[in-house]
């Protein structure tokens, strides 16, 4: 096989936070091939975004990548200098952030943003820019985008203004986009309007997405392979069918149990019973074994990561197999 | 827009009228100027004849309808000391005044807006820490102890600059100005640091604030994802953000630079309005107090509409006249 166009392994971010050290991903390992869909679902605080922001080298003070490595086609990320970091962000990867609210410089027209955004890779003219713009905006459903380019972030909906930043991340066809839960703080049918146009794009562009999400209903229509995130480590990861059909994890098989279905009107939803462990004082062994039904003694130490068929990954030691 | 300005200029001539009267009044019950004005030897029959000459001798609410009649035609009276219209008097001591109340402006921002980001960018290191230190002091000193200081070591004891007057003037566009002789300037430079240290220490903390603040915005990782450099990203993004909130109150804090001024040209001798209004209240020179006050106000309100304009045109998300 040729080499993935991303390729994760054993990555580290902490944060050195005065209450001590926040291992926020904890020793993470994935791979993204061309074109592929991959979902990453966890919990809040289990470490997404601080994935996605490792991977575009914007992890915030106090926190730092101190171990593992990130290769984009083939290349180490994190060995890169400021120049090679600033020509990659936005040009081969592009993110999404999850508050379209706040992602847009709101002092800012649309077109400054914009064509920024493509300059500052490409030596083009601000004309040659400006039609990239326009032709993103009518890309993502933005009605009248001649006009529209020329307003200011308040002047737009919540919803379009995600669409503007999802136009701006593909100005410069990047190979692959991370939205980080770009629709969460959207209402449903916008929702289902922008992730059916992503899954659009990305089937005609040949882009790979990384969705980053806490909702598998999401991740059941739109991505090819999922990775199941707990307390900074991925526990699961396979074909989004086998995941959510077969769950191997006591986990994934506690997020599956807890989603609303058609079938189940009336009973009472399942809950996974604990809170997630403080990122601090993680307990030794299996992060997940205090809430686990099947924990036993073995939790207590570090549990193998086992490969099944068809690419399967999970790291327990009672995996439903 | 229309309405907008309609409404601030009726609300403005009602806080002249009612100020004012309040001045007026004001300084008829602390004293009579005849007293401090007159040779103490003068006959009683001068003395009347001096009283009725100025005007004084009519009851207050005939002397208050008279100078209002006049102000309404630009006239505030004859001054009690220079016996020249108090109008005339001020507006030649004005130019004075504005061009040390600018350069001191001048100085709070090319020296405070930077000073500002560094301490925003790196607070936890010692040149955030040092440049905050700074601001807390320029903050707390009194103008008046920091201005004796200034005179002593630049002008007493190194001999440097000169520690009073304006010195040298040239005619710029009909208004004499110093800044541009070097005999102006070395006058200019202590009494304008003096004003302007308040103020600077005002910008420090306004921009900190503002980049501290906006540094931690998701547009500026945003920005910084599009691949754009650090210098775009300060420079611009976060600069247009935090330029609304500094322009403003500084623009604001302008009139009180002006109102300031009184204590940096007593100390510097600075032949502006301050100087000439503590000057006129130790003889109670009605006329003068009553027009001072008027103009200083007035550009207050001035200033402020300039504001609200600048502030409506730079940031997007304001139009005037809709209440915020
Ligand atoms: N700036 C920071 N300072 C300190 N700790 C941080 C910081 N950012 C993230 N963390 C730590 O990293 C952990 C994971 O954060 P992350 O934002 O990746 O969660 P997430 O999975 O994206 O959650 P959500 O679904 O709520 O977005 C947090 O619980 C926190 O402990
Ligand atoms: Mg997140």
């Amino acid at each position: 096989m040729s080499t993935p166009l991303l390729e994760i392994s054993n990555l580290k971010t902490h944060f050195f936070t005065r209450a001590g050290v926040a291992k926020a991903v904890n020793g993470i390992s994935l791979t993204i091939n061309k074109g592929e869909v991959v979902g990453i679902v966890g919990e809040s605080g289990s470490g997404k975004s601080v994935t996605g922001f490792s991977i575009m080298g914007l992890v915030d003070e106090p926190g730092r990548v101190v171990g593992g490595s990130i290769k984009f086609k083939g290349r180490e990320l994190l060995t890169q200098s400021v120049e090679e970091w600033r020509n990659f962000r936005g040009n081969e990867v592009a993110m999404i952030f999850q508050d379209p609210m706040m992602t847009l410089n709101p002092v800012l027209r649309i077109d400054t943003q914009m064509i920024e955004a493509v300059r500052t890779h490409e030596k083009v003219s601000k004309a040659e820019a400006r039609k990239r713009a326009v032709e993103a905006l009518a890309m993502v459903g933005i009605p009248s985008p001649e006009e529209r380019v020329k307003a200011y972030p308040h002047q737009f909906s919540g919803g379009m203004r995600q669409r503007v930043a999802i136009a701006t991340g593909l100005l410069n066809r990047p190979d692959l986009i991370i939205a980080d839960e770009p629709t969460t703080a959207l209402d449903v049918t916008i929702q289902s309007q922008i992730l059916s146009e992503m899954q659009t794009l990305c089937r005609k562009t040949g882009m790979s997405l990384m969705w980053v999400t806490h909702d598998l209903t999401v991740i059941a229509g739109l991505a090819n392979r999922v990775a199941v995130m707990y307390a900074g480590k991925i526990i699961e990861e396979g074909a989004v069918e086998d995941v959510l059909d077969k769950p191997l994890h006591p986990y994934t098989e506690g997020l599956v149990g807890s989603v609303p279905s058609k079938n189940h009107r009336g009973e009472p939803l399942y809950q996974i019973p604990g809170m997630t462990p403080s990122l601090i004082n993680l307990p030794e062994g299996c992060s997940f074994r205090m809430r686990c039904p099947k924990a036993t003694e073995k939790c207590h130490c570090e549990p193998p990561v086992t490969e099944t068929a068809n690419g399967r990954r999970v790291c327990c030691f009672h995996p439903n197999l | 827009m229309l309405a907008f300005l309609i409404r601030r200029i009726s609300q403005s001539a009602v806080v002249l009228l009612v100020m004012s009267l309040l001045v007026f009044v004001g300084v008829f019950y602390i004293g009579n100027p005849i007293d401090i004005l007159i040779a103490p030897d003068a006959t009683p029959a001068e003395y009347a004849r001096a009283v009725h000459e100025l005007g004084l001798d009519k009851p207050l609410w005939e002397q208050y309808t008279i100078f209002l009649k006049g102000a309404l035609h630009g006239d505030f009276g004859n001054s009690f000391v220079y016996n020249e219209p108090a109008l005339k008097v001020i507006l030649d001591r004005l130019p004075a005044t504005l061009e040390l109340a600018f350069t001191a402006m001048f100085i709070a921002v090319i020296f405070g807006i930077p000073l500002g980001m560094v301490a925003g960018m790196k607070a936890n290191n010692w040149i955030g820490r040092n440049i905050m230190r700074f601001s807390i002091l320029g903050f707390s000193l009194p103008t008046f102890w920091v201005g004796l200081m200034l005179i002593i070591i630049f002008s007493v004891q190194l001999n440097w600059l000169p520690s009073g007057g304006r010195g040298e003037t040239v005619m710029l566009l009909g208004i004499p100005v110093s800044f541009l002789t070097l005999s102006g300037l070395a006058h200019l430079i202590l009494p304008a640091t003096n004003l302007a240290l308040f103020k600077t220490s005002l910008a420090i903390r306004l921009t900190r604030a503002g980049v501290q603040e906006n540094m931690q915005m998701d547009y500026v990782k945003f920005a910084r994802a599009k691949g754009l450099s650090e210098t775009r990203v300060i420079g611009l993004h976060v600069m247009k953000n935090i330029m609304i909130p500094v322009i403003t109150v500084l623009g604001m804090e302008f009139g009180s630079l002006i109102a300031f001024a009184v204590v940096t040209e007593t100390i510097f001798a600075w032949p502006g309005m301050g100087k000439l209004v503590i000057d006129s209240i130790g003889v109670l020179d009605r006329p003068i107090i009553v027009a001072y006050l008027l103009i200083t106000v007035t550009m207050f309100i001035i200033i402020n509409l300039v504001v609200d304009i600048l502030y409506s045109i730079l940031d997007p998300r304001v139009r005037l006249g809709q209440e915020r």
